[in-house]
């Protein structure tokens, strides 16, 4: 059904199918992502995964792919992608700038909605706009080799697709099997922004003083540079420590917040590390994680406390929202 | 036994097991997980074993913490268990280039390097828990006098197979990695294997370590 290309070139092989993309410009962060993998703490992998699940699990469904198949995730800069082969369906979900570039036409591209690609035509992703992360979901099935039943990438482990790298430069991405299916597919959707982000006091919570609580609970944070898939570094007003600047390593999630001693806080993201030693101030609740990824570097953030009882029935409001979303999409 | 069940976030379970860091602790921590692991509990999706501390993560859309919590405490942990202390060897090359912090902790711990080493490898290490980064170890106990603090500015960038101490641990580094341990050597023995899939890491908890001395030479020669 389909023949393989093969050539030399700076004495890499490259294999390629008879549907695959050239990644001519890889972008500043992209990896293949899915649902990302479990059960792997104890010996310190984390989660991994789409860090902004909603929009990777609408970017598959709009073109009829299985809900939890692997996708581009870019970051800021997205790839720059020529396709070459048979009509290929595509979708980009988040807030992002995009173009289509086709032989004599470019194309504004819209998110949310499937498009077709044909042989040449290219997918130029040019920003995120005043978020961090989008997807890039391909109609048909994409060679990538899955590490603990899952694909995603884990560039500090080097585990998962494209031998755990992120995306490079002259790369091809092959796509083994394409779609049948090519009806458009279609989804009103906004993104929308949140400064503030709901947490539940952590467990270390009485380690700060009672000026630093009240700081945490009501200063405004920003995120800063020193963010990327592993956490989240935030800067603004210290968080003094009346106890201990340490406690004994011990196991991390996703969403929690260290306070290192110089009283900055730390929010650990998809890629965290699994364990550590700082105490843990609070954890962002599940239903705001997606809006906490996207908070670019500059943004600001505010804490808002919670009870546990409030942030289940917020993560059912969350979970509803999506489900209705993805039922939006046929 | 476990202490207090609390809850972190929405979506675990954060089991402690007491303030003490030693072996019986950590061997009940251990138990804990290998029991829940066992029970292979559906909407459980992590669980975080470290030296006196259980986290138990689960998916928010299968149960809640106060369904979760109660189930745990419910749970049959048998105590006639079966872990098996595995033996390992770990060759480490101590020459110049490979202790990056040698001179360093000679001043912090007043021991010349040759006593340092002496304590190093005479001594059978304990794999209280393992991660961080994935498949390091943290080994357990120095002695009181072999016992040096982090450094105060971490190093971006620790090489891959360092061998390091803080406190009362040593560990191995299995990839380059940030760090602020004291690194006092190097081993060319593979710590953490992806492709295998089945049991990915060399050393896990409970697990007894040794470490053993060798020349440069056999360094770059080494073959596992």
């Amino acid at each position: 059904m389909f023949y393989l290309k093969k050539y030399q070139k700076n004495s890499m092989k490259i294999i390629m199918s008879k549907n695959y993309f050239q990644v001519i410009r890889a972008g500043i962060f992209t990896t293949f992502q899915d649902e990302g993998r479990k059960n792997l703490y104890h010996i310190g992998i984390p989660f991994s995964g789409a860090m902004d699940k909603r929009n990777y699990l609408l970017s598959n469904k709009l073109i009829g792919n299985k809900i939890n198949s692997p996708a581009l995730e870019f970051a800021y800069q997205g790839p720059l992608l020529k396709y070459f082969g048979n009509k290929i369906n595509i979708a980009v979900t988040g807030d992002v700038n995009f173009k289509i570039k086709k032989k004599d036409i470019i194309i504004d591209g819209n998110c949310y909605q499937s498009l077709n690609l044909e042989n040449g035509d290219e997918v130029d992703i040019l920003s995120t706009n005043k978020s961090v992360y989008g997807y890039l979901a391909i109609g048909g099935q994409i060679d990538l080799k899955y590490q603990w039943s899952s694909c995603s990438t884990n560039t500090k482990a080097t585990i998962g697709a494209n031998d755990g790298k992120k995306l490079e430069n002259k790369q091809v991405v092959n796509i083994s099997k394409l779609n049948n299916q090519s009806v458009e597919r279609k989804l009103n959707y906004i993104n929308t922004k949140i400064e503030n982000i709901r947490i539940i006091k952590g467990t270390n919570f009485d380690y700060f003083s009672d000026k630093g609580k009240k700081i945490f609970l009501e200063k405004e944070f920003i995120v800063s540079k020193l963010t990327d898939r592993m956490g989240m570094r935030l800067d603004g007003p210290k968080i003094e420590n009346v106890i201990d600047t340490n406690i004994k390593s011990e196991g991390l999630i996703k969403g929690a917040i260290q306070v290192p001693a110089d009283g900055n806080p730390i929010v650990m993201l998809s890629d965290h590390g699994t364990i550590g030693g700082y105490p843990k101030i609070g954890v962002v609740i599940s239903a705001d994680y997606d809006k906490l990824v996207q908070l670019s570097p500059g943004s600001k953030i505010k804490f808002k406390q919670v009870d546990l009882s409030s942030a289940e029935n917020l993560f059912k409001l969350y979970d509803l929202e999506t489900q209705n979303l993805i039922s939006q999409i046929e | 036994m476990i202490k207090n069940i609390l809850n972190l976030g929405d979506a675990a379970l954060y089991c402690d097991f007491g303030k003490e860091v030693n072996r019986e602790t950590n061997t009940q921590v251990i138990r804990y997980f290998k029991s829940i692991q066992r029970e292979n509990i559906t909407s459980i999706n992590n669980l975080s074993p470290s030296y006196n501390k259980l986290i138990i993560s689960f998916d928010l859309k299968k149960t809640n913490f106060k369904d979760l919590k109660k189930l745990i405490e419910n749970l049959d942990i048998t105590n006639e268990d079966d872990l098996e202390n595995k033996k390992i060897e770990v060759p480490v090359c101590c020459d110049e280039n490979f202790a990056l912090d040698i001179v360093r902790l000679e001043k912090k711990l007043n021991l010349k390097r040759e006593k340092i080493y002496e304590n190093f490898f005479s001594k059978e290490f304990f794999c209280y828990m393992t991660g961080f980064i994935a498949g390091m170890p943290f080994l357990g106990d120095l002695t009181g006098n072999m016992r040096a603090k982090r450094l105060e500015t971490p190093r971006v960038k620790v090489p891959k197979g360092s061998v390091a101490l803080t406190e009362q641990f040593a560990n191995i580094y299995t990839f380059e990695s940030p760090g602020g341990w004291n690194v006092i050597g190097n081993s060319p023995l593979t710590i953490f294997d992806s492709s295998k899939e089945a049991s990915p890491n060399l050393i896990n908890p409970g697990d007894i370590v040794l470490f053993k001395e060798i020349s440069k030479k056999q360094y770059e020669n080494y073959n596992e």
